[in-house]
């Protein structure tokens, strides 16, 4: 069994040392997105922290039955099922956000991280320690989300959460929503800019020159 | 160990048991959930008829949501060719869903609403105050935007003329541009509009509209596209192969 040591890298190594996104650039497609809105973001990082952080302990747990012939398939026939049945729930607990993420949670199933967790580590790991793999990097990616979520609804709305910040010109205040980060496109600009900075403080995440 | 683990038998084994213990869940999901689903859609849709009616507060909890509605909105159906009320086609009947056939839908013509065919008959909802009179009239209204179909309710005052509300709950527009349907502060501004001028639909979505001239809503900024959409949606939605017929024989007074 892994030491404590051990279960702390996995679970909280994925946030800045080796971030599913700003590392790996795994997973841009949803957190370009749905990004627009910090409410949509966090459920987007729930739902994707749980789906990651099952399939890969469903897979580890049947790992050594897999055959490697099809266990491209196998996975994502697990991870597919999940996916619907996050889709199924946050239908039946959560009508307006699901109605607001709309074909995004059914794209989980897509997500590269998902996939590539499952491949690169379930697929050699023991069950507690992938679970364990699966929510860390499900934090690595909700910490991107949920910046990039705040800067754009902050700067693109007024608003955090729906509340007002700072009151918009067209309701009667002062700051002229920025149009640019209400678009999805924004968020490349945003990741460029956390990439940038997370490599600024962990210089050893800096690619060699070729 | 591989050579084991590849053995045909155990592979077809394995993918079998997979699927079927995924396809339990899955469904499992599914039907345990779908009681939860269909009273939040059915939430959702009497939400957004209150907030049509002029009815809905916010923080309002379900229940106080369903009682209101029972006791102030009736829904109705409409024939839309003649204007008078009819008796619902089916117990569960969906205009959405009776667009799509072609016995119960009629093609639409000289208009750039965005959908090809409009149902024979058309829910309604009358919203009536404590005595019982009818106050106001909600339309469900659809048209394309930008980018997608959008779905609204259109309130209309007894009178039949005078706009009360336009609340859109689906749509698909850029937000902050063509999402701003759905802000309160433009949403504002119809109230109050007419519809008519000499019998003929009036109502214009235009640039630096005047918000005294009680025919024209001024159009979201940024938004043409989206501004146009809405436009042809209100012109095809009360004209007269929408509830124009409806709106002017006034059925809800009888």
């Amino acid at each position: 069994m892994a030491d404590t040591k051990e279960m702390k890298k996995v679970l909280f190594g994925p946030i800045l040392d080796n971030n599913p996104i700003a590392l790996q650039v795994l997973g841009i497609c949803s957190a370009l997105a749905i990004t627009t809105k910090l409410e949509t973001a966090l459920v987007m990082s729930l739902a994707l922290t749980s789906v990651v952080a099952f399939s890969n302990l469903f897979i580890s747990a049947i790992r050594n039955q897999i055959p490697s012939s099809v266990r491209i398939i196998i996975q994502m026939t697990i991870i597919a099922s999940l996916v619907i049945v996050v889709d199924q729930i946050l239908k039946a607990y959560s009508y307006e956000i699901s109605k607001q993420l709309s074909v995004f949670v059914g794209l989980i199933i897509t997500n590269c991280i998902v996939m590539g967790r499952a491949e690169a580590y379930a697929m050699k790991s023991p069950p507690l320690m992938s679970f364990l793999d699966g929510i860390g990097n499900g934090l690595g990616y909700s910490f991107i989300l949920i910046c990039i979520g705040t800067v754009k609804e902050l700067f693109g709305f007024g608003t955090i959460l729906g509340f007002e910040i700072l009151p918009l010109v067209q309701n009667g205040g002062w700051y002229q929503g920025n149009g640019l980060l209400i678009l999805p496109f924004s968020s490349f600009f945003l990741i460029g800019g956390m990439v940038w900075i997370i490599r600024t403080f962990r210089p050893e995440q800096v690619e060699p020159k070729e | 160990m591989s050579a084991k683990k590849e053995s045909l038998g155990k592979t077809v084994g394995i993918v079998v048991a997979v699927c079927l213990v995924c396809s339990i869940v899955v469904s499992g999901a599914a039907v345990g959930l779908r009681e939860l689903q269909q009273t939040n859609a059915k939430l959702d849709k009497q939400t957004n008829i209150l907030v049509a009616a002029g009815l809905y507060e916010t923080g309002m909890s379900n229940d106080t949501i369903e009682a209101k509605f029972e006791e102030f909105v009736v829904p109705r159906y409409v024939d839309l060719d003649s204007g008078e009320f009819t008796e619902a086609p089916s117990p569960d009947y969906d205009m959405y869903k009776a667009a799509k056939v072609t016995e119960t839908s009629t093609p639409v013509t000289n208009s750039n609403v965005g959908f090809q065919r409009r149902p024979n008959v058309a829910s309604v909802y009358l919203v009536r105050d404590e005595a019982g009179k009818v106050t106001r009239v909600v339309l469900p209204v659809h048209g394309s935007g930008l980018w997608d179909l959008m779905y609204g309710f259109l309130a209309v005052d007894a009178d039949g003329k005078t706009v009360k509300e336009l609340i859109y709950y689906q749509q698909k527009e850029t937000p902050g541009l063509g999402g701003e349907v759905q802000n309160p502060a433009w949403q504002e501004k119809w109230d109050g509009k007419k519809l008519y001028e000499n019998g003929e639909v009036a109502i214009k979505v235009k640039k630096n509209a005047n918000p005294d001239n009680p025919h024209s809503v001024d159009a979201l900024s940024g938004a043409t596209l989206t501004s146009n959409g809405v436009q042809n949606t209100i012109q095809y939605w009360v004209g007269e192969q929408g509830f124009g017929p409806f709106l002017k024989k006034q059925a809800w007074r009888s």
